[in-house]
Formats: structure tokens, sequence, C-alpha cells
């Protein structure tokens, strides 16, 4: 995978044969032979057992039911399209990004494409056909702007990127308590399955991160009481499991709280896998500001800057540059975990397949149902780790 | 990349603004609970000030003050309280709620159903998150004291029971000698358990899980000799095994099970139309009402109870802080008991529990209303 | 300038910045402080409206379950404290098994890697790439509810790859039974140790004389060996026998069983963390240069040499840090044992505060206990990290 510069390159003749390919690349020596005879059985029985079982055994019935409660849990069937639009918004924005920081690049369409594709392959109603059509038009026109016209649009992607938090939130959870109301209040109980996933990771990074470069800065600050703060703080959440800290938020928040306040039950998962991450992004960010030469402080301080504007804009714009790909890293552990708010009893992906397994039509799937989810988990953590990789290929992040 | 920073920049920025509404420097300190108060200011807007406290009283009006009820149910369990592919709560205790909303808003659908765990059913409870707790709990004295609740009513009489293989041979808790019993945690079936093999002299190994799928695929695939649970459980659960016949439940019950709603310490009143809800769902059998006849009924009963309870006579409902036709709504909207048990647990669902205690006390059975009057 | 400002008046306090910077903190603490204690009022309060006071005095109470995998005897009328200790035993023999076992796999997965072998290379990336996108929640009750529970029952169990028996009762596997010889024998292998340390330090002092560079620990591991096999063939009797498993009835009996909860969530964490360590042993191996290998080769060291003595230990150096944290992160993760029902720390205090209704006493304990291990690796960790470290001179 890794390019290797000084690669010389080979004999023209040994290229292009196969067997020669093979002899060096598979029949080595004696133990290469075997390793390869032993890959190629591992290859053949995990792949023929799947197959097998995927198309013969598995009774795929359950997903097809309950597609729409994985994916968007109990949200009411009318408001729907509320979530279609800001994800077409979110689509949007992608197509444009894309177009205008990810250059020439091939994968944008193909990105683009892919609801379209899923329109086609999986059994969809008529109504999520006709939005995942959508979806693939809207990104493409997205996409099409950003190619006619990159400079002139980067500031209002920008903007839009930022507003789109706020705005997934309010289409999500609605405006007025009224029924009459365009886009009444859908409780959170009623959020669930991937929805519900999806929007825990994106307030925990969005939270976290503003939280986690506060603490980086308090463990580096001059001041004893907040960097001692901040290291208590750092060390205690990294020593102690996620699900302790999910379960303190559900259980013993409600008690710090005075008498008569509640917090919501998806926020006070929300305030722990917050919490949680903010403590580790703050070490990756550490390790950014560590990395900056002191040459920086003393330029900025020559140049008249106080120690907030030296901050602000000139290190920590190059430490968080430097540690992109290790944020970006972090992201992606956080939306992985977010599947242990199932065991404190939110209708996640995880736990709404909990429930589905409880249907009395379907009960002892579990394969069927796991392996559904676990699918879903893996494309799109693979998919957001791909392209923030080829992001940073693109734009050089990570290298000084 | 330059607009890359910028927008880094921003959400620093973000960040210090966050930090300045909390009223502190951009110390990176105290940022855990300035979180706290904005989400709380941000996305709770009105329901952090309708929770309910307890007092007499209060519990109805903050309900009626927020519009709907909010109902502690399960998700989990096929018959009492799941979710259908619909997404719809289904199951006898979430018709309990449903009933429940009908009395006081005269609306059935006016309830939120809240998943909760068993771990922190009674922590919800108590601090109000929930109005009524309605999610197959074993009423004991421990958590009618301690726990900080209240049953009201039992609305299914169960006993734990314990499941074989027919082809183990099996019939008696002696004969689990040495072998594994399936079991779920957090229950007081787990309690139970211990306790009857304790005293009966047997020794075994626990198999313990947290969800009660996880215990009946266990189960199922003979990772135990035996699986234990409330017999209905046994029952609705056996019905969708591969092979029905090949089980049988032991003729013993290890423990009474009353399984009902529970509610907060402290306010009788809301007590009162959280327990005459369940009356009015055994009357409404004991007197043939039925959502489909309640209509004609209504105007053609004589009796003087059927016309009490249906408020055509007295204030019966009014004294409950109710309207006068909180019956009729409960019967009309959600049925009575015997509508509820057959929707869920009758011999037309793949969960079918024969009635056994849980007929009128006319048949045999348990379910008494006392009088309305 | 500033000499003049200076001579006019001294700088008013609220500007003085050292002023501000001891007021800024008193501010910050006072802060802190003022929300602990709201937090600490709230909760009192809140306990006390339910009538439940904080003590840990319950601890001392029976705890009236059963628990499954027990490392000392236990039963319903040993009290929660002891429950816990189990659940904290349980969850270090979980820790220490998937740290070693981790450790090997994620080794052999980072060779494979970098192996020129296609098919092996291939191999071990497509399984980082599956792994390491997965949600270990759900890879773990996949692997419990999918594989571990589908292995064949105990009646059909046939003994598999020697005497190891695979069924979803437990995995069965020989073990040994101490004979009466066994106490003479636990003696000789204490000489064998004290040999193995006289070889240890002699060839240490050795090396260090003339600079060569000795293979310290086999030597001293096979001066071990012999002692003990001396030992082994002079008793009278062998000091331990093999004792295999086998089916009984519908168990599992004989040997050592190791029950489906135990091996999904070993073997689980073990996969999980071995795709991460992987990835760490990659990177520490390809960032020893290739002109150190080239010079190593230079001076006349063959292959194993190089490897032994100049790639590991600098490639230590670069993996021990993130090894660590992999570390702490198998043992952190190993509280998902509540997702399969092993009977872990966390999980046996998620039952006893499901029986009491002691939720800030068991959480603040098991956070506490967690802190507690994670400090002690990474102390362990550190210290061995500073052992290996760079001598600068």
């Amino acid at each position: 995978m890794t390019k290797t510069t000084e690669h010389i390159l080979p004999p023209v003749l040994e290229r292009s044969n196969l067997l020669g390919w093979m002899r060096r690349n598979l029949f080595g020596s004696w133990i290469d032979a075997l390793l390869t005879l032993i890959g190629v059985w591992i290859v053949y029985w995990a792949a023929s057992g799947l197959l097998r079982w995927a198309l013969y055994t598995a009774e795929w019935k359950v997903i097809v039911v309950n597609a729409r409660l994985l994916m968007i849990g109990q949200y009411p069937i009318e408001q729907v399209g509320r979530l279609w639009i800001w994800l077409g918004f979110l689509i949007f924005l992608l197509g444009n990004s894309l177009a205008i920081w990810g250059r020439g690049s091939r994968i944008a369409p193909a990105l683009l494409a892919l609801p379209v594709a899923m329109a086609f392959i999986f059994p969809f109603g008529a109504d999520p056909r006709k939005w995942l059509i959508a979806m693939t038009a809207i990104g493409l026109i997205g996409w099409g702007l950003g190619r006619v016209k990159p400079e002139a649009l980067k500031r209002s992607v920008i903007a839009g990127w930022v507003i789109s938090l706020p705005i997934i939130i309010l289409l999500t959870y609605g405006l007025s308590k009224s029924e009459a109301s365009i886009v009444p209040i859908v409780r959170t109980n009623l959020w669930g399955g991937l929805l519900l996933t999806f929007l825990l990771t994106v307030v925990g990074i969005l939270f976290s991160f503003p939280i986690g470069v506060l603490l980086a800065l308090g463990r580096r600050s001059e001041l004893p009481a907040v960097r001692w703060f901040s290291v208590g703080y750092i060390e205690l959440v990294r020593g102690v499991p996620l699900i302790t800290i999910l379960f303190m938020a559900q259980l013993m928040l409600p008690l710090f709280l005075p008498e008569g306040w509640t917090v919501d039950r998806v926020v006070r998962a929300m305030v722990g896998i917050t919490l949680f991450s903010a403590a580790y992004l703050a070490e990756n960010v550490r390790g950014g500001l560590q990395a900056i030469p002191k040459g920086q402080f003393e330029a900025a301080a020559a140049l008249g800057l106080s120690g907030a504007q030296t901050m602000i804009f000139i290190i920590l714009p190059q430490a968080l540059r430097l540690v992109i790909p290790i944020l970006v890293g972090q992201f992606i552990a956080l939306y992985k975990d977010t599947s242990l708010v199932a065991i404190v009893g939110l209708l996640d992906l995880v736990g709404i397949a909990r429930t589905v397994l409880a249907q009395p039509e379907f009960l002892g799937l579990q394969r069927e149902v796991y392996v559904f989810i676990s699918l879903i988990f893996w494309a799109l953590s693979y998919g957001m780790s791909y392209v923030s990789q080829r992001l940073e290929e693109r734009l050089g992040v990570g290298i000084r | 990349m330059r607009k890359l920073y910028m927008s880094l920049s921003v959400f620093v920025l973000l960040a210090l603004a966050l930090a300045a509404c909390g009223g502190a420097a951009p110390a990176g300190g105290n940022t855990v609970t300035v979180k706290e108060t904005v989400v709380v200011t941000v996305e709770v807007p009105a329901a952090s000030a309708v929770v309910a406290p307890s007092g007499y009283g209060e519990t109805l009006k903050a309900v009626q003050a927020r519009g709907h009820l909010v109902c502690g149910a399960n998700a989990q369990v096929p018959g009492f309280g799941y979710v259908d592919s619909n997404g719809n709560y289904a199951g006898i205790d979430v018709d309990y709620c449903r009933a429940l909303a009908a009395a006081v808003f005269g609306d059935a659908t006016k309830v939120e159903f809240r998943p909760v765990t068993a771990a922190e059913r009674f922590t919800a409870l108590q601090s109000g998150e929930i109005d009524v707790l309605s999610r197959n709990t074993t009423w004991s004295l421990v958590r009618d004291t301690e726990l900080g609740g209240n049953f009201t009513a039992t609305t299914f009489y169960d006993g734990q029971g314990m499941m074989v293989p027919v082809a183990s041979g099996m019939t008696t808790l002696k004969d689990l000698e040495g072998g594994t019993v399936c079991v779920q945690t957090g229950t007081t079936t787990e309690l139970n358990l211990a306790d009857v093999m304790a005293a009966e002299g047997v020794s075994y190994t626990p198999a313990v899980f947290e969800d009660a799928d996880a215990t009946f695929a266990a189960y199922s695939e003979g990772r135990c000799d035996a699986v234990t649970t409330d017999k209905s459980g046994l029952i609705s659960r056996r019905s969708v095994l591969a092979d029905p016949a090949a089980h049988i439940i032991m003729d013993v019950t290890m423990s009474k099970e009353p399984l009902g709603p529970m509610v907060r310490h402290g306010d009788d009143q809301w007590f009162d139309i959280a327990q005459w809800t369940v009356f009015t769902l055994f009357a409404g059998e004991e007197f043939g009402l039925t959502s489909a006849n309640v209509d004609s009924k209504r105007d053609s009963a004589t009796a003087p109870e059927i016309r009490r309870m249906l408020g055509l006579e007295g204030d019966l409902g009014l004294k409950l802080g109710l309207s006068n036709d909180f019956a009729y709504n409960i019967i009309k909207q959600v049925g009575n008991y015997a509508e509820i048990y057959d929707r869920n647990l009758g011999p037309n669902t793949p969960t079918y529990i024969p009635r056994g205690f849980n007929k009128q006390y006319t048949d045999g059975g348990l379910l008494f209303a006392p009088p309305f009057r | 300038m500033q000499y003049e400002q200076k001579r006019e008046t001294a700088i008013p306090f609220w500007r003085d910045e050292r002023i501000l910077r001891v007021l800024g903190q008193v501010v910050f603490v006072a802060l802190v402080v003022f929300v602990a204690t709201l937090i600490y009022q709230n909760m009192k309060a809140g306990l006390a409206r339910q009538g439940i006071s904080l003590s840990y005095a319950f601890l001392k109470n029976l705890s009236g379950f059963d628990i499954a995998e027990t490392a000392f005897p236990y039963s319903r009328n040993s009290a929660y404290w002891q429950a816990f200790l189990i659940g904290l035993l349980n969850t270090l023999l979980v820790s220490v098994v998937g740290i070693i076992f981790s450790t090997i796999l994620g080794v052999i997965l980072g060779v494979a890697r970098l192996s020129t072998n296609f098919i092996i290379n291939r191999l071990a990336s497509f399984y980082l790439e599956i792994i390491r996108n997965l949600s270990l929640l759900v890879f773990l009750i996949f692997w419990y509810l999918g594989v571990f529970l589908k292995l064949p029952r105990v009646k059909e169990a046939t003994p598999w790859l020697g005497d190891i028996i695979l069924t979803n009762r437990g995995v069965g596997i020989p073990w040994g039974i101490p004979t009466a010889s066994f106490p003479t024998f636990r003696l000789i292998l204490f000489l064998g140790l004290l040999f193995a340390l006289v070889v240890f330090f002699a060839l240490r002092e050795y090396g260090k004389r003339t600079g060569r560079a000795p293979l310290t620990l086999v030597w001293s591991f096979l001066a071990f060996l012999l002692v003990a096999l001396i030992g082994w063939f002079v008793l009278p009797e062998r000091p331990i026998v093999a004792d295999l498993a086998f089916v009984k009835g519908l168990n599992l009996s004989g040997g050592k069983i190791l029950s489906p909860e135990f091996m999904a969530l070993t073997s689980g964490l073990v996969l999980y963390t071995a795709a991460f360590i992987g990835e760490v042993v990659r990177a520490g191996i390809q960032s020893v240069s290739k002109g150190q290998i080239e010079a190593s080769r230079a001076l006349g060291l063959n292959s194993f040499q190089t490897l032994r003595l100049v790639v590991f230990p600098q490639a230590l150096r670069v993996i021990i840090p993130p090894l660590t944290s992999q570390y702490l992160n198998l043992v952190k993760n190993s509280s998902l044992a509540i997702a399969v029902g092993y009977p872990d720390v966390f999980y046996v205090s998620n039952t006893i505060q499901n029986q009491t209704g002691r939720a800030v006493e068991m959480i603040s304990l098991v956070m506490f206990t967690y802190l507690v291990l994670s400090l002690a690796t990474s102390a362990l960790m550190n210290w061995y990290n500073q052992r290996i470290k760079l001598a600068e001179r």
C-alpha cells in the first residue's frame, strides 16, 4: 500500500509475467509456499462459508421489514421529510466541498452516486427511493457548482458546515409544540437507530472538540490551578471505561441537578460521550501543541501579539493541522463507541437491534441483525477514514 | 488550506464563546458545567420545568401542563413491551399506559414511552423523569419502601418457572444438580433462583445475561440445561423456539411474581388515578364493556354501577381529579382487560399465554375490581 | 518608554499581570469548588428525599445472588464485597490473558503486514481493515451469539487439535493435576529459578566486560528448563499428571473448562486489540531506517543479529508508548463483558447496584477501581519504557 519511492524498476520481462510474479510473491521459498497455501485455504473457507450463509441460510426479511426502525428508530413517518432535508443539505455541502478541496478527485461522483445505487439495489419503498435519487441529484448539483466556481463558494461552504449542526438539531427536534406547525417537536425518545447514532456522533465531535482544545491549553497553562484541574480531569476520564461514564451520566446526573430539573436521556448520553471524548482529544491536541517550536511563540511575542492572540492565530492553527489525522481517528473511535449507549437503554443502532430481536416474529435471528449493523458500522467508519485519508493526502495535512 | 485553518479557528472561537457564556475566563477549566447548562437551556426548553414533583396532586397538574404522559416502558419483552416493525410500542404494559393517558386526557395517544433498563427504572421514577413505571416490574416490599415507589395493582399474576428440554428428562429442580441455568440479571429472578436452589440444596452454575434476548438465545443453543424467568416469559419465548414441543416448563413455581404499574411515593391522587385505571380495565371486562360496544351500552345502561363508572351518574371521575367520563374513554380507546390481553397474549398471537390466574374472580381468577361507588 | 511609565506611577493592581494571575486562579478555584459543592449538595438532598444516605456499609450485607466464575468459594451467603472482589479478579484474569495473547497475535499481524508474500500481506491488511472499523460492542455480541454459542453441543463434541474439546458449554483443555511429589518439584523449580538468575547476571556481567551481546534471556531460560527437566525425571513419581477434559453427561468434566463467556470476551478482545497492536508493531518496525540495517550488515552482523541487536531495540522504543495505550484500552474494554454475560467487575457491580439501588456508591467504586488498574498498567509500562529508553549522552 505504501509507495516506496526508492523502488527500482524491475526488468520488464519479469514484471509482465504472471508466473514470475507468483514465484516472487507467493512461492519464494518453501515457507512462503506453505503460507500461501494456508492463506488460500483460509480465504476459500471463510468466503465460501460466508456466501453460503448469506445467500441460503440467512433470513434477511427481518432487516427488510425493520429497515425504517433500524435507520431512524420511531421517528414519525410523516416527519421523515425533515431528516431528508438536512441530509440533502449535508450532501450538497459534501458535493461542494469535494469539488472545491478534492480537485480532480474521482471518488466524488462515485460517492455521490451511492444513494442512487442503494435505491436500486435494495428493496426500498417508493418514497425513500425518490428521496435517495434526489440526494444524488442534490449532491451532483453541489459538486457541479463547486467545480464551476470553487473560489467564490469557499466562504459560503464553510459557513454552511458551521451552521449545519444547528440546522440538523433544529430540523430533527423541531420548533413548535403545536401539531399544526410545519416542524412540530419530535421528542428525543423517538430518535433511534442510525439517526441517533449519527446525532450522538456529530454532537459528540462538535462539542468535545472545543472542550478538548481548552483542556489541552489548560494542561499547558502556566497557572497551576488551571493546569492541575486539566491534568486531573484528563487523567481521570482516560483512566475509566466509557461505559462507567455513561452510567454515571444516566444514573447520577439527575441526582446532581436541583430538584425538579431533569435532562433528557439522549442529552445525558451526549454529555457523557462529549466529556469522555474531550479528554482524549485534549491529549491529541497537546501532542500537536508540543510539536510547535518555541520560535513560533517568540516570533509572535516579537510581533506584539498577546498570549491569547498568539494561541488563536499562530499556535493553534498549526498545532491542529499537525494532528488532524489523529483527530479523525479519534472521531471514528467516538462514532464506534456511541454503540455503548445501548447498554444504558438508548435505542441507537445496537439498542434498536435488540428491540427488533424481541419482536415475536423475529426471535432468534441474532446473526442477521448483528451482521447487518456491523456492516453499517464498518461501511461508515471505513468510508470516513478513506475520505479523510484522501483529503489529507491532497491537502498535505500532517506533513510539515 | 487557509480555509481549513479558518474553519478550525471558527471552532476554537466557538469554544471560547461557549466558555464565555458560562461566565468564566477561557481557561479550559469549568467547561464541564458550562456544557450542561448550555445543553439544558438549548435542547430541553420547556421540559425541564414540567418535571413532576412529588406532593399531593402535583403529578396530575404537571402531566396536564405538559400535555402528555411519560411512561417508563420496556422495549424488549415480547407481549409485554416491545417495538413492532412499524416503530410503535406494543404489549400489555404499554397498553396500560395508553389507558392511563385516556383517563387523564381523554386521548390514548397522548403518551410518550421512555424505554428504561432494569437498572435505571427506579431512579427514573424517583427523579420524576417518568410519571409511571409500567415495565413488568414485580411488586415487592423493598420496592414499595426503599426504592421509593408504590405499586398500584397487579395487572399480571405471574410466577417464576423453569424451562428444560424434554429430552433431558428433568422434572424437578433436584435434577438440575451440577447443571447450568440461564438467567437474566437485574431482576428478582436472579435472587429467587439463588434462594430456591439453596433451599433445595442443589448446586448449579448460573449463566447470567444482561438482556432477555441473549438469555434465551443462549438457552436455545444449548448453552444451559435450563432457563428461568417468569412463567409468562417462558411460555411466550417457548412458542417461538425452533421446536416448541421439545421444551417443557417444570411443574414448579419458584416465586410469586405479581407484575404491575408503579408510581412515586408522595402523591396519593396520582396513585389513585393509576390504580383506578387498572380497576376500570378489570371492571370493563366484568361488566362486558368493550371498545366496540361501549357506546351502545352507555346509551342503554341501566345498572347503577355501570352508569356511575361511565360517568352517567355521580361524579366519580371528578373525585379522582379527572373528567367524569374517564372510564368511558379508557374502554372506548384502549378496551377492557380481556381485549388488551387477547391483543398481546391471546391465542392468536405468537406469544400466547393461557390466562391462568389472570381471569376474572367470577371465572376463578384473581382479577377483582373494587366497587365503583 | 517602559522606564518612564514605571517612574511616573506603579502599574495599578488591576492591570498587574502577576496579581491578575493569582486572582484569576482564585476565581477559577472558587468556581470549581462552588460547582462541586452545588453538585454535592444536590446529590445529598436528592438522596435524602429518597431516604438514602451515602455509605459503603451495605457492602457487608449478604449478596443473595450466585456468580458463575469464581476465583474463590462464593455463594449467595457471601457478602457484596466478596462478589465485587470476584468481579475484580475476573477482570484481572481477562486483562492479563488478553494482553499476552493480543501481543502475540499483534506482532504476528504486524510482521505479516510487512511480508513480501502477497497473500499473507493482503490477508493481514484485510483483517486489520475489517476489525478496526467495527464497533467492539457489536463485534463482541456477534462473536458470542454468532460464534461461541453456535459451537457443537456437548453431545456432538469431538476432541479437536489433540485434546481440546470445543462445545457451546465451554472449551475443555488438558490441565495438570499435582501428585504427592509436587511439593518437592516446586522446590526444584525454585532452585532452577535461582540458577537461572545466576546465569542471567553472570552473562550480563560477561556482556558488559567483553562488549559482546550473549543471548542472556535464552540461556537463563535454558538453565531453568534444564533444572526442571532433571527434577521431572529424577523424582520417583511424575509431579504432575495430565488431566484431559472429557464429556460427562450434559457437561464437560476434567481438565480445565473455560466458559464460552470467558472465551468469547477474551478472544474477542484479543482479536480486536491485536489489529491495533499490529499497526503499532508495523509502524515501529518501519520506523527503523534502512541505513541502520545496512550499517549493521556492513559491520558484519548476520540477519538474526541485525534483527536482535539493531532493529528490535530501536523499534521497541517507538512501539512501547502506543502499545501501552492499547493495553489500557484492553483493560477498559473488558468492561464490555456485560454484553456477553461474563461476571467482570463492572458487570458484578451493576448487579449489586441493581439489587441495592446504591448507584452512587457502586459507580464511584467501579470508576475508582478502573482508575487504579489503569494507573498501575501505565506505571508498569512507563517503568519499562524508562529502562529501554535511549540513554542520551
